[in-house]
């Protein structure tokens, strides 16, 4: 289990406390499915996603980038029971979703540069490591059920 | 999964921007790796990883000439990098893995300091010039 330590979480708490949970999940998922073509697989019902502007335009990328980051609200909540906390979304992306648990690092590392576009100087090296922390322990948790 | 056109254009574009800096971003994207990624400390035991370090600022200065002659030579990669491959698996066998996690953070201190620029297109470019970057460091390991 990952161990944050009381800094992590109070550096965690007060950027998530500042995040559009809206716009920035609409932002992570359009970016995953900019830079990495391949996690649209998972997306063939949601329309035109034939180009960048196309993709960060589409409302069902809005919509569900909306869902996946507050459901990552859970983990900000949660960050010293993330496998439980993740447990029962973890057998559903492993077994109704079929979604190879790489793409959670995928998803984890281009929030985290989300945040460094808006947050800029206040997105230090030391708030970064926490961050990194919490979406690697994320991904895990979202792995932990596959069977 | 080859450079398209696009993708050369908005790199070099971007090296441009960052003109004479390019040090000062890979130090810092150094800084971040060792912090987020602490077992990327393994390979500098010799090191002061200290904020501020000296050695750490030469350290970056090295990457980030070696990133400037992987943009200048975005047509041949595996040619440019040829001897830094050799350097990095015979002598310093690093394991590639880590090469992504300082990856990850070269890409999250463009964002932070161009954030602007850092369109979805433009991190899609980035990170697949940085992919094919790593592939050709990784190329002799093998």
């Amino acid at each position: 289990m990952v161990h944050f330590t009381a800094e992590e979480k109070s550096t965690i708490l007060s950027l998530w406390g500042k995040v559009n949970v809206e716009e920035a999940g609409g932002e992570a998922l359009g970016r995953l499915l900019v830079v990495y073509p391949w996690t649209q697989r998972f997306f063939d019902s949601f329309g035109n996603l034939s180009s960048a502007s196309a993709i960060m335009g589409n409302p069902k990328v809005k919509a569900h980038g909306k869902k996946v980051l507050t459901s990552f609200g859970e983990a900000v909540k949660n960050m010293d029971n993330l496998k439980p906390a993740f447990a029962k979304l973890s057998e559903l992306h492993c077994d109704k979703l079929h979604v190879d648990p790489e793409n959670f690092k995928l998803l984890g590392n281009v929030m985290v540069i989300i945040l460094a576009t808006h947050f800029g100087k206040e997105f230090t090296p030391d708030v970064q490591a926490a961050w990194q922390k919490l979406v690697s322990g994320v991904a895990t948790a979202l792995a932990h059920k596959y069977h | 999964m080859a450079l398209s056109a696009t993708d050369r254009a908005l790199v070099r574009a971007l090296w441009k921007k960052l003109g004479n800096n390019v040090g000062v971003y890979a130090t810092e994207a150094l800084e971040r790796t060792f912090l987020a990624f602490p077992s990327t400390k393994t390979y500098f035991p010799h090191f002061d990883l200290r904020p501020g370090s000296a050695q750490v600022k030469a350290h970056g200065q090295k990457v980030a000439d070696a990133l400037t002659l992987a943009v200048d030579h975005l047509d041949d990669l595996p040619g440019a990098l040829s001897a830094l491959s050799d350097l990095h698996a015979r002598e310093l066998r690093v394991d590639p893995a880590n090469f992504q996690l300082l990856g990850q953070c070269l890409l999250v201190t463009l964002a932070r300091h161009f954030p602007g620029d850092f369109s979805p297109a433009l991190h899609a470019s980035l990170d697949k010039f940085l992919s094919h970057a790593i592939s050709a460091l990784a190329s002799k390991y093998r």
